[in-house]
């Protein structure tokens, strides 16, 4: 085993989680500060440090868009009281905010950030199969939610834990089934390549807008977000799967749904928008083609190109939930299988013609 | 009454009308909020309601234009609070006098415990002598239980001086103005 390819696999693997839990304490910012614009109202803009009023220029500006109230919420998390109800099964209940965190942070392993640094291949893992590993990992998911609800032994977070197994499963399958186009046109399963496919040829949603938006519906499922929030359903199931976890461990089913709307923002940028590249200002050649000073740039360059348009799914992401009422769960379940199933099947069906017709 | 549903089109069942007007729905208020300042909340500790004139407040105890206690510890509102959260403790037969000529007693101590006050205004109505009303305060916080009931000096300090009547003052000047009467023996 090569030791630099184990340090500097460390030193990604350390920046990404990095990147992913700052970016999840700043979507819940986020969250709250859209939803107040939303509603007429002005959200978070209170919370600051001692020392805030003494940075030069933008220290209240920064109290005001609650730049501080992160820090504070996470703070808020760890010294909380962590309370076991009496009634629980321990050691489901220990291991359920784990088991829905880990596969959540595992995802983001595949996706390809920016293109090269130096070197570097700016992705944790290159996998030559990497939508069938994200589709492993992500279906995974449920087992948190499932446990969380039976591990709670109480009624409540049981509702919430069935309604995830059937919603996730459910769309699981169109979800799968809206990327079989994808593939077909890319002719690749690794993701660096379909990027390399789209910077040679045009974003992929061009070429399959059905499969993006059974992909985008599917993935606010996967996710657990409005207006797919059954398990969670605050008005009806009190907090869903959730119910009875406090302190760090509600907090850690917290980070999983927002790491998985940044993997889910991800995927989709990955597979539809291009990833990294952009088609002018040659931001669609890789920075290895770059020589010297360039090369760094532009390998920069991608990693923000990619955080934009993932911020951009983020923030559609939130602006969905303040919108839409919740689904019943009867039209859940028909617009799952009576809708997007038979829709992703006539969609592989139609671009294979289309493929076949023109080799 | 049967309300007969119209039933869906196909492209009002595509979800693609609707969701169309919710994103334009949001938008147009986040927009405002941001960009036009227009929020409906308020930020509390900085900006406040104006009070109504008829507001039921805190009960207070007022001074006269002359700075003298108007309450004579007759106990009424004692006897009239609903929820028992005032007690006035009485000078008593050989106690200090009032601090005005001619008014007959003034309260040894007065206490409201504003953790049992529920600002129904009954002692404002029963007060004889116009010296307890309700004012326009409303966040009355402490950080014990002690803190919270008020006595004389501080509910005399946060009433003020009120203008009215000064009943005393004037059945002084009406016992005085009958001293020239001709009293015929």
């Amino acid at each position: 085993m090569n030791w630099y390819f184990i340090i500097f696999s460390a030193v990604k693997v350390a920046m990404v989680i990095g990147a992913v839990l700052t970016m999840v304490a700043y979507a819940v910012l986020a969250e709250r500060k859209i939803s107040a614009w939303i509603q007429d109202r002005v959200g978070p803009n209170r919370c600051a440090p001692p020392f805030a009023k003494y940075i030069p220029f933008v220290g209240t500006f920064l109290t005001r868009i609650g730049f501080f109230q992160p820090m504070a919420d996470g703070l808020k998390s760890i010294l909380k009281e962590d309370f076991t109800p009496a009634g629980v099964r321990k050691i489901y209940f220990w291991l359920a905010p784990a088991l829905s965190v880990i596969p959540a942070i595992l995802v983001v392993a595949v996706i390809p950030f920016g293109s090269q640094i130096g070197a570097q291949k700016m992705v944790i893992a290159d996998l030559n199969v990497g939508i069938l590993y994200t589709f492993g990992i992500v279906s995974l998911g449920v087992y948190g939610l499932v446990l969380a609800g039976y591990a709670a032994n109480s009624k409540y977070p049981m509702f919430g834990g069935i309604r995830s197994s059937a919603q996730m499963i459910s769309y699981e399958i169109s979800m799968g089934m809206s990327v079989i186009p994808v593939l077909l046109i890319a002719g690749n399963l690794n993701l660096s390549r379909i990027i390399g496919w789209q910077a040679a040829h045009g974003w992929m949603v061009i070429y399959a807008p059905v499969s993006f938006i059974i992909f985008l519906t599917a993935a606010f499922a996967e996710t657990n977000r409005l207006p797919f929030d059954l398990p969670e359903a605050e008005t009806e199931l009190v907090g869903g799967y959730h119910t009875e976890y406090s302190s760090m461990k509600f907090a850690l089913f917290f980070l999983a749904e927002y790491t998985n709307m940044i993997a889910s923002s991800g995927m989709m940028v990955t597979l539809f928008f291009g990833g990294w590249t952009l088609p002018f200002w040659g931001l669609d050649h890789s920075a290895g083609e770059f020589a010297g000073t360039q090369a760094l740039l532009m390998g920069v360059a991608h990693i923000l190109v990619f955080l934009v348009k993932m911020l951009v799914f983020m923030v559609l992401f939130i602006w969905v939930r303040w919108m839409f009422p919740r689904f019943r769960y009867d039209q859940l379940m028909d617009l799952g299988w009576r809708r997007f199933v038979p829709l992703a099947l006539a969609n592989i069906l139609v671009t294979a013609i289309i493929l076949w017709m023109k080799s | 009454m049967i309300v007969n549903r119209k039933p869906l089109t196909f492209w009002e069942r595509l979800y693609l009308p609707a969701i169309a007007g919710g994103l334009k729905v949001t938008l147009r208020h986040a927009w405002r909020t941001l960009f036009r300042g227009k929020v409906v909340t308020m930020e509390y500790p900085e900006q406040k309601w104006a009070v109504p004139t008829d507001y039921r407040g805190a009960p207070y105890l007022v001074k006269d234009q002359e700075g003298n206690t108007k309450c004579v510890s007759c106990q009424l509102c004692e006897f009239v609070c609903p929820p028992k959260a005032i007690r006035i403790t009485p000078p008593g037969e050989s106690g200090k006098l009032a601090d005005r000529p001619n008014a007959e007693k003034m309260p040894e101590e007065f206490e409201i415990n504003f953790l049992r006050c529920i600002y129904c205004g009954l002692c404002q109505e029963v007060c004889p002598e116009e010296a307890i009303f309700l004012l326009k305060d409303y966040s009355l916080t402490g950080q014990s239980r002690e803190e919270m009931i008020y006595g004389k000096e501080k509910l005399l300090a946060l009433g003020g001086t009120h203008g009215g009547i000064q009943k005393w003052k004037h059945k002084l000047e009406e016992a005085k103005a009958q001293d020239n009467f001709p009293v015929k023996i």
